[in-house]
């Protein structure tokens, strides 16, 4: 008995410490392929260059502006779809369905996050691309409203879940006070409860950010590709994971096209890490207080 | 001769099969504290959910029998449960303050209202936070949060809420059980002096307290009223053996 849980510790031990190794690794890796690449190409240059011909063969160009942007973009217009839709199903699970149909509503809802991105970009690039094309009589549906309703509805199920989550907690002893003060129940949720949950909602908010910014697969399949700025949600654009994604395969070992993919994890590192690090915090306020 | 405030008329209820009130016929006095003494689960805390018709919230609570605030039924059809609430305030067993500002706890009702100028709800945060002994405590820091006060003071606050919508009536659900004597003495104290504001109806465990405080005592019994009175007497001289048996500590 005393050797089994001996062992059992040690294993979760070793469990435990494998897993931060591994993490620890793939950073450690990115930064040592990256960053080799500004000693050739500042930073100023990387970030805030507005062209990216990296195979351009006697002058190639690093500059990954248009493709940040193309990224911010992206994201955001998922945020403008999935931040109403998430959050009204959470308030709709929690405040106002029986509970019997939250039994049905709220795994109905997380099922979108079981489905694979590939399996909505397969979705966005075959039927949702072509509608919006016919609708708004485009020359292609592959652009930046196709990708922010694609990565919104990918979006959903995380602020949904995560806010329905933060609404539950509000003690219904709130909830009853606000009432009996004469509030009725829309003045209750939007007086009481959703200020009460409202670091749960950032919270929310912020991982949804972090993973549309991070989706690659259905970026690669719907928003075009080309490394502009989109002037409007019809035209098409590149983020930065599909540019990894699309290019890796072209490169050669240890060249600076090869170097500035990796720069570009850097930076979608650096922004990933941010935002889990910030949503974080509002989630250790909140068991502060 | 003192004016019957808020009374219920042979008032059933029920959740689902459950029939949790028997034929109760009260009333809440003006300028008066009410007491409802009586074992757990008696239905005392029911009873006084129906003042204010928070039995509504739940969705197998059917009611019988009428409930008349100045002489307005408030079960009927056309009666609107928000305003009842506003007229019919109430404090609960635990402070439940918002996790908001002190200034904004109190101005809340108020400002779901939605019908009061700026200065009006100062004055009346003010005003209210005076009727509830708050004031000196927290004048200069209103606008910090209601969490940092004490369970005493968050349970004054509580009341000092419900007494800015200008309430008739102010229902208390057991408003001392969560906190030390020395609180809930100022609580008592201050329920004595709002008396000459509000008619007061009290759910206490505390037989004592019932008997400090109030003017009325009504004490149930498996849902039913056994015995509704002027305390001094219900206290002294009981007309039923089982009100006698719970004062004299036979159970409960």
């Amino acid at each position: 008995m005393q050797i089994m849980e001996k062992s059992f510790k040690t294993l979760s031990y070793i469990a435990a410490l494998f897993s931060i190794a591994a993490v620890f690794g793939i950073i450690l890796s990115i930064f040592l392929e990256g960053l080799p690449l500004f000693k050739v190409v500042s930073i100023q240059e990387f970030i805030w260059g507005n062209a990216w011909y990296p195979t351009h063969g006697e002058a190639p160009q690093f500059g990954i502006r248009n493709l940040l942007i193309g990224s911010v973009y992206a994201t955001l217009g998922a945020l403008v779809i999935a931040v109403p839709l998430g959050l009204g199903s959470a308030i709709f699970i929690s405040e106002i369905a029986t509970p019997r149909l939250r039994e049905i509503a709220k795994p109905a809802v997380e099922l979108l996050a079981a489905i694979p991105s590939v399996v909505y970009g397969l979705f966005g690039m075959a039927i949702l691309a072509p509608f919006i094309r016919e609708l708004f009589d485009l020359s292609t549906g592959l652009n930046l409203l196709s990708t922010s309703i694609i990565l919104g509805l990918m979006v959903v199920p995380i602020i949904a879940s995560m806010s329905e989550d933060a609404l539950s907690t509000v003690p219904k002893h709130m909830r009853e006070a606000s009432l009996a003060l004469g509030a009725t129940q829309w003045e209750t949720i939007t007086g009481v409860v959703l200020p009460a949950a409202r670091s749960g909602i950032v919270g929310s908010v912020l991982q949804g950010f972090g993973r549309a910014i991070g989706e690659t697969m259905v970026v690669l399949m719907v928003a075009g590709g080309s490394a502009q700025i989109p002037g409007s949600i019809f035209e098409s654009l590149r983020p930065l994971t599909s540019t990894i994604a699309a290019e890796m395969g072209e490169t050669v070992m240890g060249d600076l096209h090869y170097r500035s993919l990796f720069a570009i994890a850097i930076v979608l590192f650096l922004i990933t890490f941010v935002t889990n690090l910030v949503a974080e915090l509002v989630f250790l306020k909140r068991r502060l207080k | 001769m003192v004016k019957a405030h808020i009374c219920t008329n042979n008032l059933n209820l029920w959740f689902g099969d459950n029939h949790v009130l028997y034929d109760v016929s009260m009333c809440v006095f003006e300028n008066r504290i009410t007491a409802m003494i009586g074992p757990s689960g008696c239905g005392k805390s029911s009873l006084l959910r129906c003042f204010n018709r928070m039995n509504d919230l739940i969705p197998s609570a059917r009611i019988q029998g009428s409930i008349l605030l100045d002489e307005e039924d408030i079960y009927h059809p056309k009666a609107r449960v928000t305003d009842i609430r506003t007229r019919v305030g109430m404090v609960f067993q635990k402070p439940n303050p918002f996790p908001k500002s002190i200034f904004n706890n109190v101005a809340f009702g108020l400002k779901i209202q939605g019908k009061h100028s700026k200065s009006e709800i100062m004055d009346r945060v003010e005003k209210s936070l005076k009727d509830a002994w708050l004031w000196d405590e927290v004048k200069d820091r209103l606008h910090s949060s209601a969490m940092s006060l004490s369970g005493g003071q968050q349970q004054r606050l509580c009341i000092a809420r419900a007494l800015a919508n200008g309430p008739r009536v102010l229902l208390l659900d057991e408003p001392t059980s969560a906190l030390d004597p020395q609180s809930t003495a100022k609580i008592e104290e201050l329920c004595l002096d709002l008396k000459s504001k509000v008619s007061i109806l009290i759910v206490t465990h505390n037989i004592a307290q019932a008997g400090r405080i109030s003017d009325y005592t009504a004490f149930m019994y498996l849902g039913e009223l056994v015995e509704f009175g002027e305390s001094s007497q219900v206290f002294t001289v009981p007309k039923d053996s089982r009100t006698e048996d719970y004062l004299t500590g036979v159970f409960g």
